[in-house]
């Protein structure tokens, strides 16, 4: 059974178009000087290809998304560089037509398959996630994509597929950042198969109902809203069922702080800092933190994946 | 030395959103990296008033170092102030907790706590009540400037490359102090 996101009436989320209309009075009050307030940076418009999308509002949350400007200027993407500038600066280049997912692994059919028939049998679905980073910020992103699980079941997973492998693109002419060994490239990720299977795990191909920007992990990537950013893959070329417990490239990075599971949780602190508050994304200068949920607020639909584990020791 | 008031102008522009700078998505983080940069960028600078002195030869160099040095401890107030007031929101708990638990942060107070005596000391009246052990108060920036490379490398999420250039440059003016040390030694 389906539940409801508790708390949130839909009303209050932005659509594209007040969206707009609230950036033009922004960049009002850019010229005025009173963004110290606002907090928001330089407006651009939004780029891609519009698509057909019904918003999933079952699997939505009803706050506010973020910009466009912030969810597209901010990114964590090291196949690009490692500050947060990089990836807007330097995915431009990245080409995403055409584009090859492999399937691989535990299943009865494998091999490549061109995204458009990767994507055709599928309606897109709009659904606002909240976003958490592991570096103890967040956001709300407005994604347009297909479940995972019915993705997943067409290529049939045989009994022995206990766990599904991600894979990033690792092209160093197109990919400035793999040239440094900053991370073991290319960039993995895995969910186990229960996890992948839940309704809320999403393929994403669009932003703000349009294709996705490069630096948000064109033309096809992952997301995952109740563990931390860092397991939401992007540029996915390969699809792998497993059996053993992939290791992720963070796992490789830094076993001690960022482990297979990487469920948004406000009482393990990451080594460095405290997981108990975040900085949302767009409150400006002074805005104060807020509490981080467990699972990220999503807990009334994925805890029971997790009954009887210790969160702790698997973090 | 006005150039040192460069950073701190062009954050206050961009936080007014003057002409086309800005701040980024998450601005409090940015100002406080950047005052925290910039801090141990004129900390290394101040270091190398002494070296070029010898090498050039040009006394007057030392004028610049007390204003260099004040510079610097401004960058850190206000780099220690945004992360306690606005960050944590003055939440003693949750800095209390930061303080003892993570060794970066634990790190950057000892950088702090090892400069304001310096800062606090660099009057006239300072120096004459102090007299000869001025300069021995003052050996404190050495430690102070290791805390303060150390509280970046130990900071950063992985790519650790920025900080090591930092900590390179400081290994490198201890070492020219060294070799003068032992000169004169001989």
């Amino acid at each position: 059974m389906r539940k409801r996101i508790p708390t949130l009436s839909e009303h209050q989320v932005t659509p594209e178009g007040q969206y707009l209309s609230r950036r033009t009075l922004i960049s009002g009050a850019l010229a005025t000087g009173v963004s110290l307030l606002s907090g928001t940076s330089d407006a651009t418009s939004p780029t891609g290809t519009p698509l057909r999308a019904t918003r999933n509002s079952t699997l939505s949350v009803s706050v506010p998304a973020n910009s466009w400007d912030d969810i597209t200027s901010y990114n964590n993407y090291y196949e690009f560089g490692t500050d947060k500038a990089d990836p807007a600066a330097n995915a431009g280049k990245l080409i995403t037509h055409p584009w090859t997912v492999t399937i691989g692994g535990e299943a009865d059919i494998t091999g490549p398959i061109a995204l458009e028939d990767l994507l055709k049998p599928h309606a897109l679905e709009e659904r606002i996630y909240r976003l958490r980073c592991v570096e103890a910020w967040s956001m709300v992103v407005p994604w347009v994509g297909i479940p995972l699980a019915d993705v997943l079941k067409r290529f049939k997973p045989t009994s022995k597929a206990k766990f599904v492998r991600f894979t990033t693109l690792n092209d160093p002419a197109q990919m400035p950042g793999v040239r440094s060994r900053v991370l073991s490239w290319p960039y993995t990720e895995g969910l186990r198969m229960d996890e992948a299977m839940h309704p809320l795990s999403l393929l994403a191909v669009g932003l703000y109902g349009r294709t996705l920007p490069n630096q948000n992990g064109a033309p096809l990537r992952l997301v995952v809203p109740w563990k931390y950013g860092f397991k939401s893959i992007k540029a996915i070329v390969r699809i792998d069922f497993v059996e053993r417990l992939p290791r992720s490239s963070w796992m490789n990075a830094n076993p001690t702080e960022y482990g297979f599971y990487a469920n948004v949780n406000p009482s393990v602190d990451h080594p460095r800092w405290s997981q108990a508050s975040e900085r949302h994304i767009g409150g400006g200068l002074f805005a104060a933190r807020q509490p981080t949920l467990p699972f990220n607020g999503y807990a009334e639909q994925v805890a029971d994946l997790y009954r009887g584990m210790d969160l702790k020791a698997q973090f | 030395m006005l150039l040192g008031f460069l950073p701190l102008a062009w954050l206050i522009a961009s936080a007014l959103g003057w002409w086309q700078w800005h701040l980024n998505a998450d601005p409090i983080a940015q100002v406080t990296d950047q005052l925290g940069l910039w801090a141990l960028r004129l900390l290394l600078i101040t270091l190398c008033i002494t070296p070029l002195r010898h090498a050039t030869g040009w006394i007057r160099l030392t004028l610049l170092r007390r204003p260099l040095g004040l510079l610097a401890f401004l960058y850190v107030c206000l780099h220690l102030t945004l992360y306690v007031a606005i960050d944590q929101g003055f939440n003693t708990a949750i800095l209390w907790d930061d303080i003892v638990k993570r060794r970066w942060i634990t790190m950057g107070l000892m950088a702090f706590l090892l400069l304001l005596p310096l800062a606090l000391t660099s009057t006239r009246a300072a120096m004459r009540r102090l007299g000869r052990r001025w300069q021995t108060v003052h050996y404190a920036i050495y430690p102070a400037v290791l805390a303060a490379c150390t509280h970046y490398y130990w900071q950063v999420k992985r790519d650790i490359r920025p900080p090591l250039v930092y900590a390179t440059v400081f290994a490198l003016l201890m070492l020219l102090r060294w070799v003068r040390y032992r000169q004169k030694a001989r």
